[in-house]
């Protein structure tokens, strides 16, 4: 988030796009109802029926995978009427000239086609952001699990500069990060292209820098990110994997390649709380200890660095992630010897220099927000104030592409897939958590009662989906929050895994992530077929 | 009977909100929201209330576990990082330090994930690093 989530509150006025708070951020669409109850104007875009829309001044259903096309179109009446921020865009960015020539294309009548959104209601859009002052735009996976994630970006990132709206209280640019240190993962060079504080690997600079603390030569390639190492390890490139609390089997794009593809692993190291559906076909298994028994910091989706304590003891023969790592270094001939996680992160915050003012003792229980320099810094509340990281905003003229599945024939229906409010990711922790579990304890796909009408099909009864990767069986659930011809499919459930459905071939060229959101598909009611006569005959003679 | 509030972060979605654990004799009973909190401000959701569930589960490991013959077996700690460190020595030598990757974790620590990269770019010499971000 460029913003704050208390911010949010001194906005007048909040777009979400591909995002369904009330279920995922429950405590992020808290401000978003605050800052409605005092007088801002809610619009809502999402594909799918969603608790907010309900709430909002302007809500709209657009085509799966269609969001460049809206965004550009919403660009196209607010330029149309002069609402943008001219002196902004003067002072602030570059690039103008070039995008709104892309933008001149994207006229109502195209838009309203490609989005199946009317012209009235593309209108209201238009005017409640263009209009508002301070606006805020929220964003989570709705916006980047598409081939065209970037580019879904950039249109949300055009749209908060045209209208002078990055580098304000109340505004900014505001993607919601679905895991609780998926932030901190980031900024501590959880990524194959960069080191902590995303300084890049090729950068000789930082290689020196970080070679001289380490102690050693580093590698100056960038390495694999996740969907290139799945196929790495069929390729015969990948021979040894550590996975550490992260459970691809059920998370990552195909089901049936990933599975494939770990078969084909010379060894497998699972890190995690539980024998998740991956720790399962692990050569060797490191029984983590979990979040109350051990200490350390996280970042949240507001760049907050925050302090956490130990409560009790590590369960059983447990140990802190912290502390595993730290002997399979030194096993493996590097010295890694920490007494606590303290001396850790100070050693992190030395090599970082958006953390770089950050201790233990500073952190408190409030946290501070990155960039935080030095000692003296007080932690960044929204980001961009007088310039960007890179100087000028950049405008990026972007083109809507489609899907990289469109419905046919073969596969009529449009699958998208997401989260329920009871679970998380892919289950491991809430499906053991009772209160959470008795919400819902099964698997499900929703379907709109038109569609299920045509195939005869009730409530709970048994659908069976196909797509060019595979098949499942899960229950129907009939809801007009999808439209008919959609599906939505939640991917907690191991038993009917999403990902056997979606593709691990359709994903982003530059950020590299699968479309989850469009897949194409086909639907029919659950038949039990009659095995041929010559099949029971073998089955008998093979149990006689 | 001693009872304790430690202060932590819910680690579910990445809103990051304030919880407190209460201990009673050592044991994790609740979870509660922490009322000054700047993200939460004294509220949680279904998840946040019920962050205690999963650690208190009976699903958890409790011990490292070696597959031997397709069966997992318990073991100790020296033996599973032995192994550990042995079979990724012998890929390194054989295949190069790119022939590993490591996945490390959105539902790590700070600290752990920058141990996690160091592992892989210091100890296996390899920018082969990732995590679920995408997914």
């Amino acid at each position: 988030m460029t913003n704050s989530i208390d911010g949010i509150e001194k906005s007048n006025c909040i777009f979400i796009i591909g995002s369904n708070t009330t279920a995922n951020h429950p405590l992020v669409s808290r401000r978003v109802m605050r800052a409605k109850e005092k007088g801002a104007k809610l619009i809502v875009a999402d594909p799918r029926g969603i608790q907010l829309s309900r709430f909002a001044d302007v809500a709209i259903r657009h085509k799966l995978g269609s969001d460049v096309a809206l965004l550009n179109g919403m660009m196209h009446i607010i330029i149309k009427n002069g609402w943008h921020d001219k002196d902004y865009i003067s002072k602030r960015t570059e690039g103008y000239e070039e995008f709104a020539a892309e933008i001149e294309k994207a006229t109502p009548e195209i838009t309203a086609l490609a989005t199946g959104v009317s012209e009235e209601d593309l209108y209201r859009m238009a005017e409640a952001y263009g209009t508002a002052g301070a606006a805020s735009l929220l964003y989570a996976m709705g916006i980047t699990q598409h081939v065209t994630g970037v580019d879904n970006v950039k249109s949300c990132c055009n749209l908060a500069m045209l209208c002078g709206n990055v580098g304000i209280p109340g505004g900014g640019v505001n993607p919601l990060r679905g895991q609780n240190n998926v932030q901190g993962a980031c900024d501590m060079g959880g990524l194959p292209n960069v080191f902590t504080g995303y300084q890049p690997v090729t950068d000789e600079k930082a290689r020196a820098k970080f070679s001289e603390a380490w102690g050693c030569t580093l590698n100056e390639k960038p390495g694999m990110t996740i969907t290139d190492m799945i196929p790495g390890i069929l390729e015969g490139k990948i021979k040894g994997l550590y996975v550490i609390g992260e459970n691809p089997k059920l998370s990552d794009p195909d089901w049936n390649h990933l599975n494939h593809a770990l078969q084909e692993l010379e060894f497998l190291v699972v890190q995690d709380l539980f024998l998740s559906e991956t720790a399962q076909v692990a050569d060797v298994v490191f029984s983590a200890a979990a979040l109350a028994e051990k200490e350390g910091t996280v970042t949240n989706t507001e760049r907050r660095c925050m302090k956490y304590d130990q409560a009790i003891p590590p369960l059983g023969d447990t140990l802190p992630d912290w502390d595993i790592i730290a002997r399979l270094g030194t096993a493996m001939g590097y010295p890694m010897h920490y007494k606590n996680t303290e001396e850790i992160f100070d050693e992190l915050t030395a090599l970082t220099p958006s953390y770089a003012g950050m201790t233990y003792k500073r952190l408190g229980y409030d946290g501070l927000q990155w960039p935080c320099p030095s000692e003296d810094h007080p932690g960044t509340v929204y980001m961009h104030k007088d310039t960007f990281s890179r100087g000028l905003g950049k405008f990026h003229a972007v083109a809507y592409q489609l899907p990289a599945e469109q419905p046919d024939t073969e596969y009529p229906f449009s699958l998208t897939t997401g989260r329920m409010f009871a679970h998380f990711h892919t289950g491991t922790m809430t499906r053991v958590s009772p209160h959470l579990d008795i919400e819902q304890e099964d698997g499900y796909v929703e379907i709109n009662p038109r569609d299920a009408r045509k195939m005869d099909v009730k409530e709970g009864e048994l659908l069976t989906i196909c797509s060019r990767r595979g098949e499942l069986d899960v229950p129907a659930r009939l809801t007009t929050s999808v439209e008919p011809g959609t599906l939505f499919l939640p991917i907690h459930f191991g038993e009917n895994a999403a990902n056997i459905l979606t593709s691990s071939e359709a994903f982003d060229p530059l950020a590299k992530i699968p479309e989850f959101k469009v897949s194409a598909v086909s639907v029919k009611k659950y038949k039990v077929e009659a095995p041929a006569e010559a099949q029971v005959e073998a089955e008998v003679e093979a149990v006689s | 009977m001693k009872c304790t509030f430690v202060p932590s972060i819910c680690s579910y979605c990445g809103t990051g909100c304030g919880v407190l654990f209460e201990t009673i004799d050592g044991k994790l009973i609740s979870t509660i929201p922490m009322k000054s909190h700047p993200v939460s401000g004294g509220k949680l959701c279904i998840k946040g209330w019920n962050l205690h569930e999963h650690i208190n589960s009976p699903m958890r490991l409790k011990k490292p576990l070696v597959k031997t013959f397709g069966r997992f077996i318990n073991t100790s700690w020296d033996e599973a990082i032995q192994i550990t460190a042995d079979r990724f020595k012998d890929i390194i030598e054989k295949y190069g330090p790119d022939s590993i990757g490591v996945l490390v974790s959105a539902k790590m620590s700070n600290e752990e994930n920058y141990l996690a990269q160091k592992l892989a770019r210091a100890v296996f010499g390899t920018n082969n690093v990732d995590h679920c971000a995408r997914l």
